[in-house]
């Protein structure tokens, strides 16, 4: 009985760390989060304070000011808006399209050299992104791709291609041979049986891989600052910028651009949650 | 008319040759069952007909055509995988039809024909479940199904009850057998289990290393087999073989006694010559434990090692010839280990094999 009652006891001691545990992780996860939040709310003799002030009041003052006009402290978000939906978009889909295909010769068809391309596209990601900044930089003044849209979505695809292949060349790995085989049989070409059978199959992964590549382009701060410098191709992060000045930083504007910078994201990871979760998983696929 | 004809096919991945130059006549309707160990090159000739490998060399030809360059979909053919390849996206309804689908059939049509499959394989119930959802067996079913919807000229079988237990692939064994009898396809069936061989196929082709050994009736194939390893692989358990060296017409074993060459290898083998002698546990059966022994009878006094029993029959372990074989009693009492029994062994139904190639001789 005495055993009993020890592991008993082992066992609620064991869930209550682990409660502990888990707490901490997400409040050191979420704590920063909630306070770009709580200080866009805040004024910003509060923002300021120290001691912090625990009880705030609230204002929607840098809301306003950001919307407002240049001379009030406005800055124009909804082109910065329009501006990181087009790149995210447009960068996200082609990265998908031409990591998808490539994820998918991977796993499925042998040719030489099939292990070093592989390796060279993962070493691909081991260079720092700013490390490129300055060649990047060089090579579009003289094409004429700095401040434009195009210019953007292509360093977002080359940045997001590799990843996608790698994450979409696992789930293809994963679908057993025989199924594109049997549509075959049951008079599929080819490439009808990649879109009917195995594309479907792999839905969730894809999918996952879409929402990396979007969160990636959508965040992306280093290069988009070198590579865009006017209004009509800035996005949302570099706008971010626009609060400094020489010597003052206006935390609160800030802290309010950053949450709607936030919303949308949360927004779409929220809508495609239950395939990102599958796709993480993936085992509902498995006959 | 599907007649299914295999001439000189090869088959070589770089320089590892798996399938060399067979030739294989399979008739309208007939099924064929491609036996042999694991790497023979069975599942790899399934293949080669279905289209999903290249043929390195030869001709294959499904109703007179040859095939050996058209994609699986022209081939007018249908196949059933080990691990069913259901379609895991779609309903059984969607799965079954999805062949007639791709081929732009009107829906009404396609309704029906996956209606009247659901009939003949007893899907009516699962139709609007998804593959995840459904039991091994049921699994097994809508893949036959979905190899029927299409009314193809050919059906091929990979290994489809190896993912099943032992009570489901009896049961699934003979749906497919009666499958086979109602529809009346050339059937081409692939396995690694004799069992399966022997139960289901008009004819067996046994396949070793890339070649086939021999082909025939079950019956053939369990009697007359062409050497030691067709010998040993058909018929459960396998065939005992005994060293022995012919001795002034008869054969002498490794342990000193001698037995009289069996009647089909009379005049046949040379004085000297070292043989395998092969008989069944089937032909070496206690005393008054005996069925059919009719013919010349070698009597032999051993003793049991280990006993088996299966309920009509005991498989009993003994030493002959040195080494240990297995016997059969019939209408079986309890033997202990270590009893003494007399047995009668059946001469004519034995095998002699020459030594060295492992080749039956008998005229």
């Amino acid at each position: 009985m005495d055993r009993n009652r020890t592991h008993r006891n082992r066992k609620r001691i064991l869930a209550a760390l682990h409660f502990t545990a888990l707490f901490l992780t997400m409040a050191i996860i979420c704590i920063p989060g909630l306070w770009i939040v709580l200080n866009s709310f805040r004024p910003t003799v509060e923002i300021m304070a120290k001691p912090p002030v625990w009880n705030p009041s609230f204002t929607l003052d840098h809301y306003r000011a950001m919307f407002g006009g240049a001379g009030e402290g406005g800055v124009p978000v909804f082109s910065y808006f329009r501006n990181s939906l087009i790149i995210s978009v447009v960068s996200t889909a082609i990265a998908i399209l031409i990591g998808m295909s490539g994820g998918y010769a991977f796993a499925r068809y042998k040719f030489k050299g099939k292990s070093g391309y592989f390796v060279g596209l993962m070493l691909f990601r081991a260079v720092p992104g700013v490390a490129l900044s300055l060649p990047l930089f060089i090579v579009f003044a003289k094409v004429g791709l700095i401040d434009t849209h195009l210019g953007l979505i292509l360093v977002y695809v080359a940045m997001n291609v590799p990843f996608t292949i790698w994450l979409t060349d696992g789930f293809f790995r994963q679908i057993p041979k025989e199924l594109h085989e049997a549509a075959e049989i049951d008079g599929c070409t080819r490439w009808q049986a990649f879109w009917k059978v195995e594309f479907p199959v792999a839905k969730s992964g894809v999918a996952s891989a879409a929402i990396f590549a979007f969160l990636t382009s959508w965040n992306e701060f280093a290069l988009a600052s070198q590579l865009t410098r006017s209004v009509g191709s800035k996005t949302m992060p570099v706008g971010l910028l626009d609060f400094t000045a020489e010597f003052t930083i206006n935390w609160g504007g800030m802290c309010a651009l950053a949450v709607l910078m936030i919303i949308p994201a949360l927004i779409l990871t929220f809508l495609v949650q239950k395939h990102l979760i599958a796709g993480l998983t993936f085992g509902g696929v498995k006959g | 008319m599907t007649e299914v004809t295999l001439s000189n096919v090869v088959k070589k991945y770089g320089a590892h040759q798996a399938v060399h130059g067979i030739d294989l006549d399979i008739a309208d309707g007939e099924f064929v069952v491609l036996v042999g160990p694991s790497g023979c090159g069975k599942s790899t000739t399934l293949r080669m007909i279905a289209g999903l490998e290249d043929i390195t060399g030869g001709e294959v030809s499904i109703g007179g055509r040859v095939v050996n360059d058209l994609p699986p979909r022209e081939r007018n053919i249908s196949m059933v995988f080990q691990n069913y390849a259901l379609y895991p996206h779609m309903t059984v309804r969607e799965n079954l039809g999805f062949s007639l689908h791709i081929a732009k059939q009107e829906p009404a049509q396609i309704k029906t024909a996956v209606d009247q499959a659901a009939g003949i394989l007893g899907l009516d119930e699962l139709m609007d479940r998804k593959p995840a959802e459904l039991s091994g067996g049921q699994r097994q079913r809508v893949a036959m199904g979905r190899a029927i919807v299409r009314s193809p000229d050919v059906f091929l079988f990979d290994e489809p009850l190896s993912n099943l237990d032992a009570k489901l692939r009896t049961q699934m064994r003979a749906e497919i057998k009666k499958l086979h009898q109602k529809i009346g396809n050339t059937i081409i069936y692939v396995t690694h289990d004799q069992v399966e061989a022997m139960t289901l196929a008009d004819r067996i082709v046994l396949m070793r290393d890339g070649h086939i050994v021999q082909v025939g009736t079950p019956l053939e194939l369990f009697n007359t087999p062409v050497d030691t390893f067709v010998a040993t692989f058909i018929g459960s358990p396998p065939m005992n073989l005994v060293d022995g060296t012919v001795r002034g017409g008869n054969i002498q074993l490794t342990d000193g006694q001698s037995l009289p060459v069996p009647v089909g290898a009379r005049g046949l083998v040379r004085e000297g010559q070292d043989v395998q002698f092969g008989f069944r546990a089937d032909n070496l059966m206690p005393l008054g434990h005996a069925v059919d022994e009719v013919g010349e009878i070698h009597q032999v006094d051993l003793t049991i090692t280990l006993t088996e029993p299966l309920g009509t029959e005991t498989i009993l372990f003994t030493t002959f010839g040195g080494i240990e074989v297995q016997a059969k009693m019939f209408n079986p009492r309890p033997v202990r280990p270590g009893e003494q029994m007399t047995f009668r062994l059946v001469l004519d139904k034995c095998h002699v094999f020459d030594a060295a190639s492992g080749t039956a001789i008998r005229s």
